[in-house]
């Protein structure tokens, strides 16, 4: 059970704020003394609490400041002053005079504290004049009478929705207020209240308001009432489950763009060369530490345009793995031409002495590779459904990338070469294509590739040396499965297997998903041995 | 038959050649012999990222002993060998150590595979272990000492520290873990221990993943859903190693945060969170025996030397952010107290050292003397709980007051009342 | 297609010329007599100290070696004589493992950690009896027949659908991949019932004799020892009869193979069925000297070794895996020890050295310099 003096506090709290506001903050800010500022800040976390609601309840400004500043972790304590830090300058919680703090220590807070003074703030927040924190404010008094129904939180929530109150609030938190008052209605004796009730509730599609107003069905016998709540319940159950459908849909494409782009330098490679390229996962690997690499540097010497620093990543990464792979091309690949299984076994080795290489320069464990703050956190779409921002961003990326591969190998002359030398290799060297060079740029192009993907992959998972061992594996089943020659089956290939894998898993179980994509594969290639969409006719 | 000869001659003179000064810092007037000891960590493969930093902690222990004068006079050496994350392998090597090199101690394995691989090489041949890693109990083994923390000094702690209201008062729990055996077998254990605490199965979610899983999305919405039924829900997450780093970042990206659904996690220190931004994760929670940000003098030392020693040898990761984690306490525990128990028994015949390590002491990084039990081969140890830190780091947020006596033996399951206390020979 | 009739059998099955020349007979005799005597009284009988003493640690490495010939042999034969190349067949040898190993499991009896009938594992997931899957390991016999039809039956289905689908080449390749993948994923659930990533270990004894013993110990040596050499006989008969042609006739040239009236399914078939069971007696062998099987050993890159060692032995000739396969496990052992920090990079290097300069592997190096030194134009 939470602290228990937590709903009682937001009763008490609400009103005080009201009264507050009726006075018109006329009082003059009462000053805050050292003795409960101490008591804020340091102590057992019992009676930190009783001395957070002592401030909060109080008409101080400067205790509302404190509160503020502690939930903001900007606390410090120094002998016996309490301190508030504020870009490098110090001032005393007390008195506001401003303090040398060189030698004072953090505060500590742990979730007791944290939850407790979110729930002071959301009381306090609910007139600020920044919406957002209204918004926050409100939701959050709306979330505590959803777990536990407060019938004098409710009158003050009532008092606080009609005017003058009401038209202080704006209209999201209006809206959370009102859904606030609507759980406790539903309990109520009055009929039109409950009906009123489950008409607001149907709009807030949260498992918790649909179990509540499945309970209340099971009482009601009021048959208006009852029709409301049926309705209000499927209505819910619809948006719940569109959200399951949308969150599916969004996993499965998202691993299916991961799948995607390690997969499409290895399709490239292996639709050209013919050659399944074993050290395909370390390219991924050597593009994501390119990406550390750029990381690193950003954070010594350009801090302030750390956030762009994935853009100068890219073309960093596509140039390092290309690089490479021009070099393993040049220097074993292409004295193995004809040799497709040779070729196999030398690129493991390749591998192995990469992934020493990258072990020994760089370390055995995890290098931290900090997202961006653009790709941090997730937007959430429907109630309980939150998409992270870093796999929208990688699907449109995967999309780009592959518009980009298309338009190279559809449009430039390069690409025309590439072609040309996968459908028919003697008749294009025999037209004048010096079929050495096309098959060392479009290798490192592949390879380039793969560095992109080490780019996405950075961003979601490990930076280890062997996180190429993870993704090679789904690269070549991406590629078996799509068939070479077309760019489409590997599209196709990608997405198809991550949205069945993700359906699958949502009721096996991550590891029998992973067994029964893999059994899949194998029996798909018995039915169409050449994959999903391999080149037609006399030269596949 | 030629090949077979060479390669055994080949063998042969690097087995004899295997001894690796890696260790010499002092010059010692007395040409006696060198006290060998096993380093038996995987130094490639997967459990590389764990386990290299734990073979440097060793030869920093051994720089430090050889330059106090060494062990009776002698000076140590360690004898490294790779096992490569491959647990046929590790079996034997550790055959090879003691057979070959005649080590008198070996320090290493993580995973409880490789340990389990060892064991019977170590029974057979009367070896000496030393096991520095929290994990699932349930054996009791003389050849082994444990100084890693058995699940009443980790797992059991925590959880009731998420049940009180400091914790958050949990009602609900999410047990998520890698599928083996310590995950399996701690659930084991806190789903006994939640019974008696009145939190019944219908509250208590079981979910296990593949090694190497790296796609928590899934996971990560059914825990939102289990949490979102109005009763306060905890995450205990035994995710081993490699996929905690996935699962933060998409706990932090989609948003659950330590206040709504706080995640205790038993193998997440300080080195797993080196791969993952800390900022959406402040407030999620670690069970240890130590943390890095303890402050004593102990600590401070033994960070002290371990910086030293990572500068100084160019130790990659750690030369620009020395990281001191729970495992690499342990084996310094380990190796001191194994130093301290050939000195008072004045051999280094493994079963005069077995009864000298009774009742060992030693003042830990951790701030506390910690003592080897005198008869179940575990530590007595505290535990600790810590919150993460915007920087990485942990905020220790609950202490015990005193160690805390090891039950290999869970008492939460059924039939280990009937055990013997101390361990037993069984082969 | 033509219909093998029973004639048709004989005819494929008898060899051109005998087995072996006067020197392959010699050098098959003294290998058998180093195995079977020379290296059970060096370790038995020499005392320790002296130079010529082969320490335990020794002949568990060399036994460990011989079971992986075996599995280097299968490759070289399905790969070296036949063209097709799995990165697979450590699927196999870990089922053969598996089967011994639940036989050994059985044979602990009350003397496990939690002294009950049932392995440790079971015990503490809550089991209480056998799966069926279980019934019958603890018969030995059972268990020598189950080591070869297990392995054997998973690559007949497997086998079957492949061949018959015509898929080959590198597709074969990746997809041998995935069902080791897809197996090894199985293997890692706890509930699958085969001790998940524990599996199985802490051994006590094979037919009723301590398995921790010197003597076991060399005559696990000796058995594996002579299990090989008689497989290299059955490789060589098989290659010098009608079928070893018509299977280099199918590596070199599919179409034609067809277009003269044979239908290679058969062929291939049986082949890679006789290579996934000698695999799996090699898990078999390997289990006991090992002391633990568990899912890591059906780790693609484990299938993938398998392959090097008979790439860099000469994976066409006969005994090149062999020798490979020594090499490369000998070089590992030395290796992991002396440079435990580098040895991936010797591995590797050594992967694309014997792949871009010796396409014959060491054999085949060995048979050019024999023959300029003889002054033969190869």
């Amino acid at each position: 059970m939470p602290a228990p003096s937590t709903p009682f506090a937001f009763r008490k709290h609400l009103g005080w704020c009201l009264l507050l506001l009726g006075a018109l903050w006329s009082a003059a800010a009462h000053a805050l003394s050292p003795e409960d500022a101490w008591a804020l800040a340091e102590g057992d976390n019992a009676t930190r609490i009783e001395a957070l609601n002592r401030l909060a309840l109080s008409d101080s400004q400067r205790a509302h400041e404190l509160i503020r500043a502690l939930a903001r972790e900007a606390v410090q304590v120094q002998g016996q002053q309490v301190l508030i830090v504020d870009n490098g300058r110090w001032i005393d919680a007390a008195t506001g005079a401003a303090v040398d703090g060189t030698g004072a220590v953090a505060v500590m807070l742990n979730n007791r504290m944290r939850n407790a003074l979110e729930q002071t703030l959301a009381v306090l927040d609910l007139f600020d004049p920044d919406p957002a924190r209204q918004q926050a404010a409100a939701q959050r008094l709306r979330e505590s009478q959803l777990t536990r129904p407060d019938p004098a939180l409710a009158a003050q929530i009532e008092r606080a929705l009609l005017p003058p109150y009401g038209q202080r609030l704006v209209a999201p938190a209006r809206l959370a207020l009102e859904q606030a008052q609507a759980v406790v209605w539903l309990g109520s004796a009055d009929a039109t209240q409950r009906l009123a009730a489950a008409q607001v509730l149907a709009e807030l599609a949260q498992p918790l308001v649909r179990n509540r107003l499945a309970e209340q069905l099971e009482l009601e016998a009021d048959p208006a009432v009852q029709q409301a709540l049926r309705d209000a319940v499927a209505s819910i159950d619809r948006t719940l489950a569109l959200a399951e459908v949308v969150r599916q849909v969004f996993t499965g494409l998202s691993l299916g763009s991961i799948l995607l782009l390690v997969a499409l330098g290895l399709a490239i490679t292996y639709g050209l060369l013919g050659v399944i390229n074993m050290a395909h996962g370390e390219l991924i690997m050597i593009g994501a530490y390119a990406t550390f690499m750029v990381h690193v540097l950003f954070q010594q010497f350009l801090p302030g345009w750390f956030d762009w620093y994935l853009l100068a990543a890219l073309p960093v990464a596509f140039l390092a793995a290309a690089l490479v792979g021009a070099l393993m091309e040049r220097g074993v690949i292409r004295w193995l031409y004809g040799r497709p299984l040779e070729t196999l076994l030398a690129t493991w080795g390749i591998s192995l002495i990469l992934i020493q290489l990258v072990r020994s320069t760089f370390g055995a464990q995890n290098v931290a590779v900090v997202s961006p703050q653009w790709m941090s956190g997730g937007v959430e779409v429907m109630s309980g459904l939150t998409l992270p921002w870093n796999r929208i961003f990688i699907i449109a990326f995967a999309a780009a990338v592959v518009i980009g591969v298309a338009l190279f190998i559809g449009r430039t002359r390069m690409g025309l070469f590439v072609r040309g030398v996968t459908q028919n290799r003697p008749m294009a060297a025999c037209m004048g294509v010096n079929t050495a060079r096309v098959d060392t740029l479009a290798f490192a192009f592949g390879s380039g590739i793969a560095g992109l993907a080490g780019v996405a992959v950075s961003q979601i998972g490990n930076v280890a040396p062997d996180l190429g061992q993870q993704y090679i594996i789904d690269s070549f089943m991406v590629v078996v499965l799509g068939g070479v020659g077309q760019l489409a089956g590997t599209v196709y290939a990608a997405m198809g297997l991550g949205v069945v894998n993700k359906f699958i898993e949502g009721w096996a179980g991550a590891v029998l998903a992973k067994i029964a994509v893999l059994v899949l594969i194998i029996l798909i290639i018995q039915k169409r041995p050449q994959g999903l969409f391999a080149l037609k006719g006399r030269t596949a | 038959m030629q090949r077979r000869t060479t390669l055994k001659a080949i063998s042969a003179a690097a087995a004899a050649s295997s001894v690796s000064a890696l260790g010499a810092s002092a010059a010692f007037a007395n040409t006696a012999e060198p006290i060998r000891i096993g380093v038996l960590h995987s130094l490639s493969g997967t459990m590389a990222i764990s386990e290299t930093v734990l073979k440097d902690t060793v030869l920093m222990a051994v720089d430090e002993i050889n330059g106090r004068g060494g062990v009776l006079g002698r000076r140590l050496e360690a004898v490294v060998v790779d096992p490569a994350s491959n647990w046929p392998l590790f079996a034997e090597r550790a055959r090879q150590l003691l057979t070959q090199d005649r080590v008198a101690a070996v320090f290493g394995c993580w995973t409880s595979v490789s340990r389990k691989a060892v064991l019977p090489v170590f029974e057979e041949l009367n070896g000496l272990l030393y096991y520095p890693v929290q994990y699932e109990g349930e054996e009791m083994s003389p050849n082994v000492f444990y100084t890693g923390a058995a699940p009443n000094q980790q797992a059991i702690p925590a959880v009731e520290y998420l049940l009180s209201p400091d914790g958050g008062s949990a009602r609900r729990f999410v047990l998520l873990g890698t599928d083996y055996v310590y995950p399996r077998t701690t659930n084991r254990i806190l789903r006994a221990f939640l019974r008696t605490r009145g939190v019944n199965d219908a509250n208590i979610m079981e979910e296990y993943t593949p090694f190497g899983h790296s796609d928590y999305q899934t996971i990560i919405a059914r825990i939102r859903q289990f949490a979102g039924q109005g009763v306060k829900t905890a995450v205990v997450s035994t995710i081993n190693g490699d996929s905690n780093v996935p699962f933060y970042r998409e706990l932090g990206n989609q948003g659950l945060r330590a206040t709504d659904v706080p995640v205790v996690a038993f193998s997440v220190g300080e080195e797993e969170l080196r791969g993952v931004d800390t900022r959406p994760l402040v407030g999620h929670l670690a069970a240890w025996n130590y943390f890095m940000s303890l402050q004593n003098p102990a600590n401070t030392e033994f960070i002290r030397k371990w910086t030293a020693f990572a500068r100084a040898r160019n130790i990659a990761g750690h030369r620009e952010r020395p990281l001191t984690n729970d495992p690499m306490e342990a084996t310094y525990i380990g190796i001191n107290m194994w130093r301290q128990a050939v000195e008072q028994a004045r051999s280094i015949e493994v079963d005069r050292v077995r009864v000298a390590m009774r009742g060992q002491t030693f003042q830990a990084p951790s701030g506390f003397q910690v003592r080897m039990d005198d008869r179940n081969h575990h530590l007595h140890k505290p535990v600790f709980i810590g919150e993460v830190r915007a920087d990485g780091q942990f905020n220790v947020v609950w202490r015990t007051r005193t160690t805390v006596r090891a039950q290999p033996w869970s008492p939460f399951i059924p039939g280990n009342d009937r055990r013997p206390e101390t361990p037993q020979r069984t082969r | 297609m033509t219909d093998i009739t029973r004639s048709d059998l004989y005819s494929l099955t008898v060899p051109s010329k005998p087995l072996f020349g006067r020197a392959g007979w010699s050098a098959f005799l003294s290998a058998a007599l180093v195995v079977c005597v020379v290296v059970p009284v060096l370790n038995l009988w020499v005392p320790e100290g002296h130079a010529l003493h082969l320490s335990d640690f020794m002949v568990g490495l060399l036994g460990k070696i011989l079971t992986y010939a075996i599995c280097a042999l299968a490759i070289g034969m399905i790969w070296g004589q036949a063209g097709i190349l799995s990165l697979g067949h450590g699927l196999f040898f870990a089922l053969g493992g598996y089967v011994m190993g639940m036989y050994l499991m059985r044979q602990i009896g009350a003397d496990g950690v939690y002294g009950s009938a049932l392995p440790d594992f079971m015990v503490f997931l809550g089991w209480t009896e056998f799966p069926w899957f279980w019934a019958l390991s603890h018969s030995f016999v059972a268990t020598l027949l189950l080591v070869v039809l297990v392995p054997g039956g998973l690559a007949f289905l497997f086998g079957y659908l492949a061949f018959r689908s015509r898929i080959t080449g590198v597709y074969f390749s990746i997809i041998t991949q995935a069902l080791t993948l897809a197996a090894m994923l199985l293997f890692f659930r706890n509930e699958t019932g085969f001790g998940g990533n524990n599996g199985f270990t802490d051994f006590r004894r094979i037919l009723g004799f301590p398995l921790a013993s010197e003597e076991m110990r060399v005559i696990l040596f000796a058995v594996s020892g002579i299990t090989l050499l008689s497989f290299v006989l059955l490789a060589r008969w098989l290659l010098l009869s009608k079928f070893g042609r018509v299977l280099h006739a199918i590596r070199d040239a599919e179409s034609r193979v067809m277009f003269c009236g044979y239908n290679p399914l058969h062929y291939k078939l049986s082949i890679w069925v006789i290579s996934a069971a000698m695999c799996g007696v090699a898990g078999a062998l390997y289990v006991p000297q090992v002391g633990i099987i568990n899912p890591s050993e059906m780790s693609p890159a484990n299938s993938i070794e398998m392959a090097i060692w008979a790439a860099v032995g000469g994976r066409t000739s006969l005994i090149g895996p062999i020798v490979g396969a020594f090499a490369v496990n000998g070089a590992k052992s030395v290796l992991t020890v002396s440079f435990p920090e580098f040895w991936l990079f010797f591995l590797g290097a050594l992967f694309i050295v014997v792949t871009l300069f010796m396409p014959n592997g060491l054999s085949g190096l060995v048979k050019q310099t024999w023959n300029r030194f003889r002054g033969v134009r190869a």
